[in-house]
C-alpha cells in the first residue's frame, strides 16, 4: 500500500509539472523516477516513452503506466495513471466552473478571440513537426492527401481512418520491404 | 445516459488517437457534430486553456468536455474512459515487451497510420482556422469581401507565425506566453 501510494504522488508530480506533454514530460521524468526513486533506467524510460508515442492514448499516461506496472504490476499500473492524471483534473474543474460564470464578460469573449489566433499557430506548428516525422517518402504523401481530404470533405469517422490507414501502411511495407530484400538476393 | 455516454465516447478517443496531444482534435470535432455538447468554438477555447496549464492536452480535454456536458462526475467518467485503453494495452505489451518494440508487421502499421494522423490534425485545424479568421455569417449577409476576413486576427497570426517560427530568442518560449499575449492583444484590440 505505501508502495502505490508513493507511485501515486510521484506520477502526480510529473502529471503536474509537465505543460503541454509530449518531449516537456521527458526532462521531469528523469529526474523524478531515474534520479530521485532509482525505479527505472535511462535506457528503460526512453523504451517505454518510444513505445507509448506508438500505443493509442495519451502518451504521458501511458509511460507512467510502464513505470508503475515495474514497481508494482497491474495495482501500480493503475496507481501511475490514476497519479498523472489528478492534477489537470483538479485544474481543469476548477477552471471550467470559473469560466462558464464569466463567459459572457466581453473582455473575456475578446481575450479568447485573441487567444484562438494564437491556438491556430500551435496547431499549425505541431502540425510542420509531425510532418516531418510521418510523412517520409511519396507513399506517406499520398495516406496524408487522401486522409486529409477525406476527413474534411466526407462525415466520417475519424476511426475509419486510422484503421483504413493501418492497413493500408502494414500492405504497401510488406510489399515494398519485400522488393527491397527480393533485390538484395 | 449521459454518463455513459461520455465514458464510451472516451474511451473511443482513447483507443484510436495516436500520438498525443493533438490527435484528439479531430475526434472532438466528430464528438461535437455528433451529440452538439460543446461547439467548435468551445473546443479551441479548450484546446488554449489545455496548453496553458499543466498536465496532457488529451486528459486536459476529456476533463473539459466532461465538465461542460456533465459537471464534476462527467470530467470524472471521461477522463477515467480516456486513459483505460492505454492501461490495457500497456499491460499487455509488457508481457510481449520486445517482440512488439522491433516487430515488422507492428512497423508496417504505424508507417500507415503516422502520416493518416498528422492528416486528421491538418483538416481539424483548417476548421479552426476557419472559425477564427472568416466571417461566414458576416460575409453571407453582406456579401462583401472585406467582410470575409478578419483582418485583425490575420495580422495577429502573422506576428505569432514570426514569433514561434523565425526569431530565434522567442521561438524556444512557453505556449503560455504566446496565449497570454494573444489574450491580451484581444482585449486591447477588441478582437
Amino acid at each position: 500500500m505505501k508502495k502505490l501510494i508513493e507511485i501515486f504522488f510521484t506520477s502526480m508530480k510529473v502529471g503536474a509539472m509537465t505543460f503541454g506533454g509530449g518531449y516537456a514530460m521527458l526532462p521531469i521524468l528523469q529526474k523524478e523516477v531515474i534520479d530521485r526513486k532509482h525505479w527505472n533506467t535511462e535506457e528503460e524510460i526512453l523504451d517505454y516513452y518510444a513505445m507509448s508515442q506508438c500505443l493509442p492514448g495519451i502518451i504521458m499516461v501511458n509511460t507512467l503506466v510502464f513505470v508503475g506496472k515495474k514497481q508494482k504490476g497491474r495495482l501500480g499500473a493503475i496507481a501511475s495513471a490514476l497519479g498523472s492524471v489528478t492534477p489537470s483534473f483538479i485544474i481543469i474543474t476548477v477552471i471550467a466552473s470559473v469560466l462558464t460564470a464569466f463567459a459572457n464578460v466581453p473582455a473575456v469573449q475578446h481575450a479568447f478571440a485573441g487567444i484562438r489566433v494564437c491556438v491556430c499557430i500551435l496547431i499549425f506548428n505541431s502540425i510542420l513537426k509531425l510532418w516531418r516525422s510521418s510523412v517520409i517518402d511519396n507513399r506517406c504523401l499520398a495516406i496524408f492527401i487522401i486522409v486529409a481530404l477525406g476527413s474534411y470533405f466526407l462525415n466520417i469517422t475519424p476511426i475509419a481512418f486510422v484503421v483504413g490507414a493501418g492497413i493500408v501502411g502494414l500492405v504497401l511495407h510488406i510489399i515494398y520491404k519485400k522488393k527491397i530484400s527480393g533485390d538484395e538476393n | 445516459m449521459t454518463y455513459l455516454r461520455l465514458f464510451y465516447e472516451f474511451f473511443k478517443i482513447g483507443l484510436f488517437s495516436i500520438g498525443g496531444g493533438m490527435a484528439t482534435l479531430p475526434f472532438l470535432y466528430a464528438l461535437s457534430d455528433s451529440t452538439k455538447w460543446f461547439s467548435h468554438e468551445q473546443i479551441v477555447d479548450m484546446l488554449a486553456i489545455s496548453e496553458s496549464t499543466p498536465g496532457p492536452i488529451g486528459i486536459n480535454m476529456a476533463t473539459y468536455v466532461g465538465f461542460t456536458s456533465g459537471s464534476i462526475l462527467g470530467s470524472l467518467v471521461a477522463t477515467i474512459g480516456m486513459i483505460i485503453p492505454g492501461i490495457i494495452l500497456v499491460l499487455i505489451i509488457t508481457r510481449v515487451l520486445n517482440k512488439f518494440k522491433n516487430n515488422f508487421y507492428v512497423e508496417g502499421i504505424f508507417y500507415g497510420l503516422r502520416p493518416a494522423s498528422t492528416a486528421l490534425i491538418a483538416s481539424a485545424g483548417i476548421l479552426v482556422a476557419k472559425i477564427t479568421f472568416l466571417h461566414i455569417t458576416l460575409y453571407d449577409a453582406t456579401g462583401s469581401l472585406t467582410d470575409l476576413f478578419d483582418m485583425k486576427a490575420i495580422i495577429l497570426a502573422f506576428i505569432l507565425l514570426f514569433f514561434t517560427r523565425s526569431f530565434k530568442m522567442t521561438k524556444e518560449l512557453h505556449p503560455v506566453i504566446f496565449i497570454a499575449f494573444s489574450a491580451a492583444v484581444g482585449i486591447v484590440f477588441k478582437f
